[in-house]
């Protein structure tokens, strides 16, 4: 079992967690992420880690709620408990000095692209750092993006807080000015990074997207999460997360995300229906664990 | 004394062998409850007399696991259950396992003398029936654990590898830390093989006995991305690793349209219904493709494959197709489940070959473009290899296609260990006396080092790397002469 020994909203159903796990923590390095599952019938989801503190033995992770387990998860407070948590997993992101480099996140992935934002500005590079959201209510970690970065930008898309517009439109512009823009990190949703991909591919910059296929175990045991790079298949839970955007398959990926859309969405109503029966499930969990160690 | 069989032999020939009671197929093509019901101990008494004692017994040197067949059977005759399964486990750790899974005809029954004119004994069944007797009495026989030798073993994976070592190296009175990356512990005995053909509930009480000897273990750890074997070794001082991690990666036909929703590898449906328990979706939150009233097409011939079949059966689907490039004698699952698949309906297409998965506009899964083939020259497996016949093509209809072609291994502890030496499959080369890696302190074993194989071979060399390994840890001496191992093609 893994202790929540913080757990703080940060912006409109997002939540921020921090999680003992001592062994991810020594060994969690930026672009990696977690498989969790919050109980006995629980499903294992994949999530992007924000960063980790090794002398703590914590890892930090961010989590919008958007299905049933993340609506769950995001139930939970400090001092509550996560039943499995199995990380850090795929690859780290390649860090080197590119020049400037521009680092694009929608939303919830703001928090995944932190860490790779950092070690990037670490090394020399200047950070241009894009954050998009739909809302005010949905701009996360501003001050942590312009501490990570040289530069940086926040766009809304109806305009409530910074610049009104998609940060595809932050990035045309910046290009339309004359910027040279050696290296690109797109984190988000599909129809984001598809359209960052499709505007730098043209212009030959460097780009790189964090795909988040459907996994299970996160292992390269299952092959679910596989993605089609040109005309290669490779699992985004082993080889990637982070690929090179000119050559996803981006329809492909976005078929098979959708492949289990009613499902999610039954999960999610049942879940809506039993909220408060599917969070003290969550929570006895720790209780039958203390008995079964006692007893 | 035990009560000797006087029976003259050729009235123990006479007697026929006890038929295992089966679930009405009709019944269990739409349930997940185990398929064989178990013998009753007078059934397995007068299976035991079968036996007729013979000079040299086959069924103990046919045994990757060399167990001594005879004097179990013995014991069986005689009526002491509990004693026959404490036999049984000086060799065999999860007899409750095995008892169900092993391929006994290529085995202990393909080497009983019995088989020659009629029947061989059914050592499987027997195996089975003590197992279930000791765990339902609650009188387990476990073994004592020798005095602590203050050496400590890592091993990684909770399949039958490294289930097996860990029973072994416990008893040698050396502490025993068993890493498994899943949440759940017994590898593929969990995630792979379904529910009908071994309850899980078995394989928790076997991972149990193994807990109660005090073999530690730690889930949720994937070794060489948690930690590395080097950090096992330098921090956290373990004097000894078994690297048991399985064979891994699922291998896809590379063939146009793999990526349609609806295609699963095996290894994926597999896990979705018995690792997370999809099949009582929305109960548990892990979805499957919901194949009732569908047609399903599964590809291959081995074991993973007819459980695929026959899972896709029990989920109620409208067809259950299993699509094999060979003839069913060549297939490489166990008879007993091709008997079992065809009771419950399972059609099987062989000498056919999918060359094309088919789908609609919103990439679902349609159906599978195929040729037939024939068989032409044996390959190098010996095996005549399939040849597609010219202008056979024709679509099979299919929702839901499942891809049993075996895997390949994963990366990660060698991508992770530079000095650990892999063959050009990147599978571990170990030397094939002692299981060594060319790694000191690291030895290896199962379908990580052989390609994807048994359970019981899998046992197999668990057990030959917890000699080694006790040996290692007792004289400290470490030969470095890795040879390389043949590899499955």
């Amino acid at each position: 079992m893994f202790k929540i020994v913080e757990a703080r909203s940060v912006g409109f159903k997002i939540k921020q967690f921090v999680i003992e796990a001592p062994r991810i923590a020594r060994k969690q390095k930026p672009g990696q992420f977690i498989i969790l599952r919050l109980h006995d019938a629980g499903e294992r989801i994949p999530l992007t880690i924000k960063c980790s503190d090794p002398k703590a033995g914590t890892v930090t992770i961010v989590v919008q709620s958007i299905g049933k387990t993340t609506s769950l998860l995001n139930l939970l407070e400090t001092g509550d408990y996560i039943l499995d948590i199995v990380g850090p997993l795929g690859h780290p992101s390649e860090i080197e000095k590119f020049g400037t480099v521009a680092i694009l996140a929608g939303s919830v992935g703001t928090a995944m692209a932190l860490p790779t934002a950092n070690a990037l500005k670490a090394v020399g590079n200047h950070v241009v750092f894009i954050e998009g959201a739909r809302n005010t209510e949905m701009v996360v970690f501003e001050d942590e993006v312009r501490q990570a970065s040289n530069e940086a930008y926040i766009m809304t898309d109806d305009g409530t807080y910074g610049e009104k517009g998609l940060v595809t439109k932050k990035l045309n512009d910046l290009l339309a000015d004359g910027r040279k823009i050696d290296f690109v990190l797109a984190v988000g949703p599909v129809p984001m990074m598809r359209a960052v991909a499709q505007m730098t591919a043209p212009l030959g910059i460097k780009t790189m997207v964090s795909l988040n296929s459907i996994m299970v175990d996160g292992t390269g045991m299952c092959g679910g999460c596989r993605v089609l790079m040109g005309d290669k298949t490779k699992f985004a839970c082993v080889d990637g997360p982070e690929f090179d955007a000119s050559i996803v398959n981006f329809e492909v990926l976005t078929q098979r995300n959708a492949m289990y859309r009613d499902k999610e969405l039954q999960s999610l109503q049942r879940f809506e229906e039993n909220k408060e029966k599917e969070l003290a499930q969550v929570r006895a969990q720790y209780a039958k664990q203390e008995a079964a160690h006692n007893g | 004394m035990v009560e000797k069989n006087t029976l003259p032999n050729k009235e123990r020939m006479k007697i026929e062998r006890r038929p295992m009671p089966e679930q009405n197929p009709e019944l269990r093509s739409h349930n997940f409850k185990e398929v064989n019901l178990g013998l009753s101990a007078e059934d397995a008494r007068i299976e035991a007399s079968r036996c007729i004692a013979c000079g040299k017994p086959a069924c103990v040197t046919t045994c990757p696991v060399g167990v001594k067949v005879r004097e179990v059977v013995d014991l069986i005759y005689a009526g002491d259950y509990l004693a026959a399964a404490a036999k049984m486990r000086e060799d065999n750790a999860l007899p409750a396992i095995t008892g169900r899974v092993c391929p006994q005809e290529d085995q202990c029954e393909g080497g009983c003398i019995v088989g020659n004119k009629g029947k061989p004994v059914a050592i499987g069944n027997l195996e089975r029936f003590i197992a279930d007797f000791e765990r339902e009495s609650g009188k387990l026989g476990l073994p004592t654990n020798d005095p602590a030798t203050g050496k400590s073993v890592a091993i990684v994976g909770s399949g039958p590898a490294g289930l097996s070592a860990a029973g072994d190296l416990i008893q040698k009175g050396h502490r025993v830390t068993v890493f498994e990356a899943l949440h759940e512990l017994g590898g593929v005995l969990i995630y792979g093989i379904p529910e009908f053909r071994l309850p899980k509930d078995i394989v928790r009480g076997e991972v149990d006995n193994l807990r109660k000897m005090g073999v530690v273990f730690e889930t949720n750890v994937v070794v060489g991305k948690s930690v590395t074997i080097d950090e096992l070794m330098q921090d956290e001082h373990y004097d000894a690793i078994f690297v048991a991690t399985g064979a891994g990666l699922p291998k896809f036909l590379g063939i146009p349209g793999e990526h349609l929703n609806g295609v699963y590898s095996a290894n994926e449906f597999l896990t979705r219904i018995n690792l997370m328990r999809a099949y009582r979706f929305p109960e548990y939150d892990e979805p499957v493709y919901d194949c009732r009233d569908r047609d399903v097409v599964v590809v291959g011939g081995g074991n993973t494959a007819m459980d695929a079949v026959r899972t896709a059966k029990r989920l109620g689907a409208k067809s259950a197709t299993l699509v094999y490039r060979r003839s069913e004698v060549e297939m490489p699952a166990r008879k007993e489940e091709v008997h079992h698949a065809k009771e419950e309906g399972i059609q099987f297409l062989m000498l056919t070959n999918p060359i094309e998965m088919l789908g609609d506009e919103k990439g679902w899964l349609t159906g599978a473009r195929c040729m037939r083939m024939e068989l032409g020259e044996p390959d190098e497996s010996g095996r005549r290899s399939p040849v597609e016949i010219k202008g056979s093509e024709f679509i099979l209809p299919a929702n839901m296609a499942v891809i049993g072609a075996g895997t390949s291994a994963n990366p990660l502890i060698q991508g992770s260990t530079p000095d650990l030496k892999t063959n050009k499959k990147n599978y571990i080369v170990i030397d094939e006396e002692t299981t060594r890696t060319s790694k000191r302190g690291v030895f290896a074993g199962g379908d990580i080092v052989t390609g994807g194989a048994t359970v019981i071979l899998a046992m197999g060399a668990g057990r030959k790397a917890a000699v080694s390994i006790h040996e290692y840890l007792t004289t400290g001496v470490w030969e470095t002469a890795p040879k390389e191992t043949a590899t499955k093609a």
